[in-house]
């Protein structure tokens, strides 16, 4: 009979304890996984030098945490979420129907997409029109639309080595995918002139997305895991070429050669100038009814794009972020605590 | 003995010398005892590579390398007004911390002559983990009287160094990365030769929190051991009185009619559900209908409960049914009431069967990453949750999901962390199962 009075008494204790569970103190982010390695920095920054305590971030990728995002306001939501895209209309729509309507945005900086092969390997310099004849599901030989032949580089392009075409391409659930079709495949589709004729022979809109198409022979394989998968992918298949992060590539450099892109070689810089075409904007949403709420949320989002931080000398660019130099405006926009329906 | 073809048939050979149809017998025996000895080689095999690739992997991610150096904590830069006020010194972040360890170190270079070509600011600066200047700020704010003396400070040094003395980082390497330097590590290594670099026992791996992936030489599995012993405790004390009740009940006391059999129907079938539904029926019940907070281990404790319950079950009315009727029989043959015959004597004897089953499903619990997922375990905590009961529902992490975490990271030294943290879940599970057995070998009871 003891142990029974020990488990009602227990029992009564997580009962009592559950109706005096007190108000949360500190910030809960979620959200996309690129961002993620940023966010932990700067929360452990701030947790270090403040008297607020350090924030939970959660990763799982840019649409699930801007779903939890816009579940609605109050404490057992979060009240940040990290997104490697700009947030859709409809994510807009939902919070709105959640009762979350202002929702302030802010660029953190741009993140680079870099293509890496085993450090071992051959060099490369690509082209965007060469990534869309390797990996494309159609391609234009002699003026006509065919299914993509090409099994080697060499076949593509004179200069580029005689190499398997092998390549490790981030899943359709990566905000990297997207980036990827829209800025190497798509541009690399114009560039060889293979719009035109997908357009002549298809229409407008067919165009397209045959554009965008990959190839399913085995030639280009979804990684539906994080880079280190694709890493792993590349130790195993030295002959694959793999799509990372430029953050995750700077970590990385003793197991992983980089190629350049239409002659430029990644890095903040050349990023930052603009001159390397591959990357895209980083962001995070801040729910500005929860400023006051939820104690240090204004002094977070500050100290986030502060330039200590994120500026060209701070920690997030020695981690490979490219730092927007836009950050001033940035900065002056989370002191008025602007929210995106002010700025439309 | 039953073979009918046997009865009658004459013996055609001596005893002495076995028959075809006895040698294929005993051969098929042979062969049967021959697989089954393969089958177990192959799993052993399986077993010792994993455990190998773990160990291997892992072990070193119990021993850190550190530098001691002499720290002269300037009063000019640490307390501007000279009026040592708490106020003002808070106001110093870590940034001017990280400046003065660098010119500690700087001034340590030039004090023993090391002279190292190639090495540039950016090798002295980077060779101290990031993880130090807040230790040292702390250090300060805790005793404002050290400014303006010169103190030792023991700092973690970089991953890539400590990885050097690790075997993870070569000379070779380190040309190649851009992280680190060969000078770098011949600065290492002239440091270690005055007796200030050494690698030690890392106690703190077990204690400390997680860290960003600027600095994997600070990051521990102090928090993610927290949360899963919450949320284990949150288990045990749910779990077990509710399933051995149900169990009781529906053993003992329950009319075997259509509904007990749909409740049994359905809890086998609950035993085998994947563990996400648990998570998204978490996320909705305790999150946003009862208000729970995210990341709590009391939700994660609530999930895993729920997991963990149908294997209470089905083992508990397992150890019930064991137990002879004839203990029942007797126990109400002189005259104990029904409750009396279960609690006095059915349920002492099926006490071992009971626990080995909890046990079972706690490890089970343990190990799970998958319902943790949706309510916000599967995070970046960095403070030490109080102790129960207000604790349950501060943000902690679980041990399965800091190794999820670690293996996702850019830093290659996040792997050792992972197969460091690997090692402390095993051993969690090992004495766990040792317990389990250890509880039947005592109690155990054969009639």
């Amino acid at each position: 009979m003891k142990s029974a009075k020990f488990t009602v008494s227990a029992l009564a204790v997580i009962a009592a304890s559950a109706s005096a569970a007190s108000a949360r103190d500190q910030i809960q982010v979620s959200g996309s996984s690129t961002v993620l390695p940023y966010a932990t920095i700067v929360a452990e920054a701030f947790g270090e030098n403040t008297d607020f305590p350090t924030p939970v971030v959660e990763s799982g990728g840019s649409s699930a945490g801007l779903k939890k995002f816009c579940e609605g306001v109050g404490e057992n939501t979060t009240d940040i979420a990290n997104a490697s895209r700009a947030i859709k209309d409809s994510e807009i729509e939902a919070c709105k129907a959640n009762g979350v309507t202002d929702i302030m945005e802010v660029r953190i900086g741009y993140d680079g997409i870099v293509f890496a092969s085993d450090i071992a390997g051959n060099d490369f310099q690509f082209t965007p029109a060469d990534w869309f004849n390797a990996l494309a599901a159609e391609v234009v030989v002699d003026g006509k639309v065919v299914a993509n032949p090409h099994t080697k580089w060499s076949e593509i392009r004179a200069d580029l080595p005689e190499q398997e075409i092998l390549a490790f391409v981030p899943g359709t659930k990566h905000g990297t995918r997207e980036v990827f079709e829209e800025k190497v495949i798509a541009a690399g589709c114009e560039e060889s002139g293979a719009a035109e004729v997908f357009k002549a022979e298809k229409g407008e809109d067919e165009a397209e997305s045959a554009c965008m198409a990959l190839r399913t022979d085995g030639k280009s394989i979804d990684i539906d895991g994080d880079y280190t998968e694709t890493l792993a992918r590349i130790q195993s298949a030295k002959n694959g070429i793999g799509i990372f992060g430029l953050s995750f590539y700077e970590n990385n450099t003793d197991k992983l050669k980089v190629a350049t892109i239409a002659g430029v070689q990644p890095s903040t810089e050349s990023i930052a100038s603009g001159e390397y075409p591959v990357s895209r904007p980083l962001f995070f949403y801040v729910k500005k009814q929860h400023i006051g709420t939820i104690p240090g949320l204004k002094e977070f989002t500050e100290f986030f794009v502060s330039d200590e931080l994120a500026g060209a000398e701070g920690p997030l660019a020695a981690y490979g972020l490219v730092a927007d130099p836009e950050l001033a405006a940035t900065q002056a926009a989370v002191a008025d605590e602007k929210t995106m329906a002010a700025a439309q | 003995m039953s073979d009918a073809s046997l009865d009658g048939a004459k013996p055609r050979n001596s005893l002495l010398v076995a028959d075809p149809h006895t040698r294929k017998r005993n051969a098929a025996e042979a062969r049967f005892r021959a697989y089954g000895l393969g089958a177990i080689v192959i799993s052993m095999i399986m077993l010792v590579i994993l455990l190998s690739t773990i160990l291997g992997g892992g072990v070193s991610a119990f021993r850190q390398t550190y530098l001691e150096i002499p720290v002269a904590l300037d009063a000019a830069q640490l307390d501007k007004n000279g009026n040592r006020d708490p106020q003002d010194i808070r106001k110093i972040l870590t940034l001017t911390y990280g400046k003065i360890l660098q010119q500690a170190l700087e001034q340590t270079i030039a004090d023993k002559g090391i002279a190292i070509a190639g090495l540039s600011d950016k090798d002295v600066t980077g060779m101290i983990s990031k993880e130090a200047s807040a230790q040292l700020r702390n250090r300060v704010l805790a005793d404002p009287e050290l400014i303006g003396q010169t103190v030792t400070a023991r700092v973690l040094v970089n991953g890539r160094v400590d990885g050097y003395y690790k075997g993870r980082v070569s000379m070779e390497s380190a040309a190649r990365d851009a992280n680190t330097s060969p000078a770098q590590l011949q600065l290492a290594d002239a440091l270690k030769a005055q007796g200030m670099l050494a690698t030690q026992w890392n106690w703190s791996f077990l204690t400390r929190p997680d860290a960003s992936d600027q600095r994997p030489e600070a990051a521990g599995v102090g928090i993610a051991i927290l949360g899963s012993l919450y949320m284990m405790l949150v288990v045990l004390v749910l779990a077990v009185p509710i399933g051995v009740a149900a169990s009781i009940y529906l053993e003992e006391f329950a009319p075997q009619n259509r509904w007990t059999d749909i409740i049994e129907v359905n809890i086998s079938n609950l035993a085998a559900v994947p563990s996400i539904v648990f998570g998204i029926l978490g996320l909705a019940a305790f999150i946003n209908f009862a208000g729970l907070p995210q990341s709590a281990p009391i939700v994660g404790g609530l999930v895993l409960t729920l997991m963990t319950l149908p294997t209470i079950i089905i083992a508990t009315r397992a150890a019930l049914k064991a137990v002879p009727p004839s203990i029942r029989d007797a126990a109400l043959g002189v005259g104990a009431s029904k409750m009396q015959s279960v609690f006095h004597h059915v349920l002492p004897l099926a006490m071992p069967g009971i626990l080995t089953g909890t046990i079972i499903g706690l490890a089970q619990a343990l190990g799970e990453t998958a319902p943790l997922l949706l309510i916000g375990m599967v995070a970046f905590v960095r403070n030490v949750p109080s102790a129960p009961p207000d604790g349950l529902f501060e943000p902690a992490s679980a041990l399965p999901v800091q190794v999820y975490n670690w293996t996702q990271r850019a830093d290659p030294a996040f792997i050792e962390r992972a197969s460091g943290a690997i090692i402390v879940l095993l051993v969690f599970l090992l004495c766990m199962n040792l317990l389990a057995i250890l509880l039947r070998r005592k109690f155990e009871r054969r009639w």
